[in-house]
């Protein structure tokens, strides 16, 4: 206690960690309050995107309980806790990864899902976007960072093999993700930039083999219609022309709450999960649009700020990790839907309707007010 | 911990904060990036999305125009519109159209041709997104359960529809026409944008002559639809501008009674009134039910109604060519009166027959023995055939040609009457085109007595009637009477064509109708029978045309092909002789001889006309004569 109020006059910036009752239930209230604005915000936009059904709002706010009270569960625990565990969860993760391969359920000639007796149905690939990071970050924060080549290589094949395998699901939306998570790892590690070159370079040599070899027609299907959605108006070109123009319609100040043609009169499809910006865009427009990615950035700033003034290495990486996964999340998001990256199944995190990556990401912010509020007594 | 330690970990924290504030302006320029992206399509080119977003949501559909009625002369409404429920689909909009349709059988009754009508559209050229009638006129049970299994059917609507009805179709048919779906070859024809919302045009009659001015002018309304099609609300509407209600001259009193008059015959009755040329009856027995063809007849009503012996969908009054026989000694007589081939006072002797030579072919009169010592005005009066060969050998074809198409005999002299036909007026250049034959002076000898190859309509006889109840003014024959808008009869009526018929000595006109006047109440007239006890003097005359060739239909019964060789009986005429209000012309098939079959039936009608309707034409008659008749 001592300790923490010395730590705490030292820093007297009101940003800084939370004292009192915040640190009792290791919370950061600011990115708490954040969070808050948000879901809330997002149920508002929900409610408008599922066309006035409250049962899918009221569904949304269970899920959200239950995730909050798993981020609260996160928070309790203290980060060496996770570093130990690591290993342990990647090796189970990569388990079940395989096990969905040859008994895994799901639907739409995807196999994603893991029903095993006793428990409840959970996606193996959904634990992994913790769980990469997590071991990556175990392991390169053995040795003195930046890390040696060797490393950055092992560091490189532990991303890449839980990426393989859940592309073979196959999950392109998910595997990037993953993928994406444990490259922060290494990049925050301290990766060279000229590996980082080199590395940018092999991508852009992988991509059209990748084309040619690797993608599946659905895949090319959903990058030849970004780059042309007239091309199939009424098939694949349909989602990305109807909420162009949901947004576009939108303008400065919106059609007004509960207002939008384009989703009401179910010209938008997927209006409330993976499209529900376009519905935020076209009955808020463009000052809507500033506020919810507005309230993103601040979100990812204070993840930063935590990050930053993490004590240890592992806990620093892990922290940037996942906040850059979040900032991946808004990105791809809002790209997709707004036309400038082709479809990928990535929702908008913490408004789009849906249980498991609702509670992947509010499990995130747990690690990070885990990392932000348990402090070891280091006296400078 | 190693001091180094302690020392790499404060150079980690310094790695990590520069990779972090390089993440940092990362995610900033991103974010940057969405929100200029955001910029350039809601603030730059928010015009082009509020269009295409608009244009998702906002359809305009066209609203047809509600079609004119037609009344006859007395305000009895012939045509009218009914609203009428049918079930119609849409196959873009249909999920699976075997299923919806199998579906849709369970729940009405759809006949096997609904099914079939509604195939063989599907296969048609149609406009996208158009309504295809599956089934017509559902009842109230059956709007109500397609409306309980509405929600699993997209695709498929409930349309109310105004579709045309006429009360009396049984009388009416022939006159007025009816209107029918449009079908392929109309719809190359119509003007797409005003029919955008049509689905009826007049196939025939004063519904097809008049189809301009009946249809009116299409209507829009801009409505809000979802992304599967269905109308949520109605945000604007250019009403339609309804078609012009339509005023005939046609006296429904006068039809009915015509149509009583040739119960249970064959035949046609043309009424005129000759200072107007208005077309007050025109009458095709037996007539047919209309209605039916309008949402499409069926297979089996139609083979009765095209196989039936009586013909009923013939219209005997535009499109029957007979042979006129001696109604056409009228024209004939003033024909030959004012070319000079015979005087008021000139006399024949009327052996029976008519010989070129003493050895040559007799052609016969009607009357064995003959008449005697003959002139024009007895000719007339007794129908005498010998001195018509006389006067028409003298005449000789071309001067009967020139004359006889001054009466509008060989062409559709009719202004607005659809689908007439012109008849058979022979001339010289006719049987050489034809026939490849020179006119021989025989032929002239069957033209005399209205024989040979002549052929005319009853409409055209009556018109040729007209003409000498007006003493030679040309007034064409006509239906439409008025508008009843503010549009003018004359913008749509065709202009008259027909320059007077005058004559050398127009007194020539009256000594004519005298004549005719002494058929119907001379001593020796063949119509005097008919004429007996009448208060007002007439003019007319009779005539009888032979079957040629009616035998071809094997199935009849032998008593039946002697009563369907027995020759027509025919008759024209008008009344009253001084001061014309009506002029006939009646045409009984098979009926037997003109005086004792057809004469009857115009002098009925002279009597309807001059003394029961014209006479009192308060309410009392006009509704008396509707309920009679407005029962179906």
């Amino acid at each position: 206690m001592a300790t923490r109020e010395v730590l705490g006059s030292t820093a007297s910036n009101p940003l800084g960690r939370p004292r009192g009752f915040w640190s009792v239930l290791h919370v950061d209230p600011i990115l708490l309050l954040l969070l808050l604005a948000l879901v809330s915000g997002g149920l508002f936009v929900l409610y408008s995107g599922a066309d006035r059904n409250f049962s899918v709002v009221k569904a949304q706010g269970i899920r959200f309980g239950i995730a909050f009270a798993v981020m609260l569960v996160f928070a309790q625990l203290d980060p060496s806790v996770f570093r130990r565990w690591a290993p342990w969860l990647y090796g189970l993760g990569l388990m079940g990864l395989v096990a969905v391969i040859f008994v895994g359920v799901g639907a739409k000639g995807a196999q994603r899902w893991l029903a095993l007796p006793g428990l409840p149905r959970f996606q193996p690939s959904e634990l992994m976007k913790l769980v990469v990071p997590m071991m990556a970050a175990w392991y390169l924060s053995q040795h003195f960072l930046p890390p040696k080549l060797s490393r950055i290589g092992v560091g490189l094949a532990i991303v890449l093999l839980p990426m393989v395998l859940i592309m073979k699901q196959p999950d392109l939306g998910t595997s990037l993700l993953v993928g994406m998570a444990g490259l922060f790892v290494v990049f925050f590690a301290g990766m060279s930039w000229k590996l980082i070159s080199a590395f940018v370079v092999m991508v852009s040599v992988a991509a059209p083999v990748m084309w040619f070899f690797g993608m599946r027609d659905y895949q090319k299907q959903r990058v030849l219609t970004l780059l042309d959605p007239q091309s199939d108006p009424l098939g694949a070109g349909w989602n990305i022309i109807q909420s162009k123009t949901a947004i576009g319609s939108g303008g400065l100040d919106g059609k007004g709450w509960l207002q939008g043609t384009q989703s009401h009169l179910e010209f938008l499809p997927e209006s409330h999960t993976d499209f529900i910006v376009a519905v935020l865009a076209e009955e808020f427009g463009f000052i809507g649009m500033l506020i919810l990615l507005s309230v993103y950035f601040l979100i990812i700033l204070r993840c930063l700020y935590i990050s930053v003034t993490a004590q240890d290495s592992f806990s620093r990486l892990v922290a940037g990790a996942l906040t850059m996964t979040f900032f991946i999340y808004v990105f791809v998001n809002v790209g997709m839907v707004s036309g400038l990256l082709p479809v990928v199944g990535v929702p908008l995190p913490l408004v789009s309707y849906g249980g498991t990556s609702t509670v992947t990401l509010m499990a995130a912010f747990g690690i990070l007010m885990s990392i932000h509020t348990h402090r070891r007594m280091i006296t400078a | 911990m190693p001091w180094g330690e302690i020392k790499d970990t404060a150079a980690e924290r310094r790695l990590f904060q520069r990779r972090a504030f390089v993440m940092l302006m990362m995610v900033f320029l991103l974010l940057a990036g969405l929100v200029a992206r955001m910029y350039q399509l809601q603030i730059v080119e928010h015009d082009i999305y509020t269009t295409l977003s608009d244009k998702n949501r906002v359809q305009v559909q066209s609203v047809p125009p509600p079609r004119g009625l037609v009344y006859d002369r007395n305000g009895v409404l012939l045509a009218e519109n009914r609203p009428v429920f049918s079930v119609t689909v849409v196959p873009e909009r249909v999920g699976g159209m075997d299923a919806t349709l199998e579906q849709l059988v369970r729940i009405l009754d759809i006949s096997e041709e609904d099914l079939e009508r509604f195939q063989r559209r599907l296969r048609e050229p149609r406009r996208p997104f158009q309504e295809i009638p599956l089934r017509y006129d559902l009842t109230e049970d059956e709007i109500a359960r397609l409306a309980v299994h509405r929600h699993e059917l997209p695709g498929v609507e409930v349309e109310a529809e105004l579709v045309r009805y006429y009360p009396h179709s049984e009388l009416t048919a022939h006159a007025l026409g009816f209107v029918g779906r449009i079908n392929r070859d109309e719809l190359q024809r119509i003007d797409p944008v005003n029919y955008a919302g049509t689905n009826y045009i007049g196939k025939s009659g004063v519904e097809r002559f008049y189809e301009e001015l009946l249809h009116g002018k299409v209507g829009y309304q801009h409505v809000e639809t979802n992304a599967r099609g269905r109308t949520l609300r109605v945000l604007e509407r250019e009403n339609p501008v309804p078609g012009e209600d339509l005023e005939l001259h046609i006296d429904l009193r006068l039809q009915n009674r015509a149509h009583e008059l040739l119960d249970g015959r064959r035949g046609a009755i043309v009424a005129i009134e000759p200072a107007t040329g208005g077309i007050l009856a025109l009458a095709s027995v037996p007539g047919f039910d209309a209605n039916k063809f309008v949402t499409g007849i069926s297979v089996a009503d139609y083979g009765e109604l095209r196989d039936s012996k009586d013909k009923p969908l013939f219209n005997r009054a535009l499109r029957g060519q007979y042979p006129p026989g001696s109604t056409l000694k009228p024209m004939l007589a003033i024909a030959a009166l004012d070319s000079g081939a015979v005087t008021r006072d000139h006399t024949i002797w009327d052996p029976g027959y008519f010989q070129f030579n003493s050895s040559g072919r007799r052609y016969r009169d009607w009357k064995r023995g003959g008449h005697g010592w003959v002139d024009l005005t007895y000719a007339m009066a007794q129908s005498c055939d010998v001195y018509f060969y006389e006067a028409a050998v003298e005449m000789g074809v071309d001067t009967m040609h020139s004359y006889l198409s001054r009466f509008g005999f060989g062409e559709d002299a009719t202004l607005d009457v659809s689908g007439a036909l012109s008849g058979l007026l022979p001339s010289r250049e006719w049987k050489r085109a034809m026939r490849n034959e020179p006119w021989y002076p025989g032929d002239s000898v069957n033209l005399g007595i209205g024989q040979g190859f002549m052929l005319a309509t009853p409409l055209q006889l009556a018109t040729a009637t007209a003409l000498i109840a007006n003493r030679g003014e040309w007034v064409e024959p006509r239906l439409l009477k008025d508008i009843q808008g503010d549009r003018s009869v004359e913008e749509f009526l065709p202009s008259e064509t027909h320059e007077p018929l005058k004559l050398k000595d127009p007194t020539d006109w009256d000594f004519i109708a005298d004549a005719m006047a002494e058929v119907m109440h001379g001593a020796k007239g063949t119509a005097r029978s008919a004429a007996k006890g009448a208060s007002y003097r007439m003019a007319g005359k009779t005539g009888t045309a032979q079957v040629f060739s009616l035998a071809e239909d094997e199935e009849y019964e032998a008593e039946e092909i002697r009563e369907r060789l027995r020759d027509h009986a025919l008759f024209v005429g008008f009344a009253p002789l001084e001061n014309p209000q009506i002029a006939v012309a009646v045409i009984v098939e098979n009926g037997g001889g003109g005086s004792s079959t057809a004469a009857p039936v115009a002098r009925a009608l002279f009597d309807a006309w001059l003394l029961e309707f014209s006479a009192a034409s308060d309410g009392a008659l006009i509704s008396k004569t509707d309920s009679g008749i407005g029962e179906r």
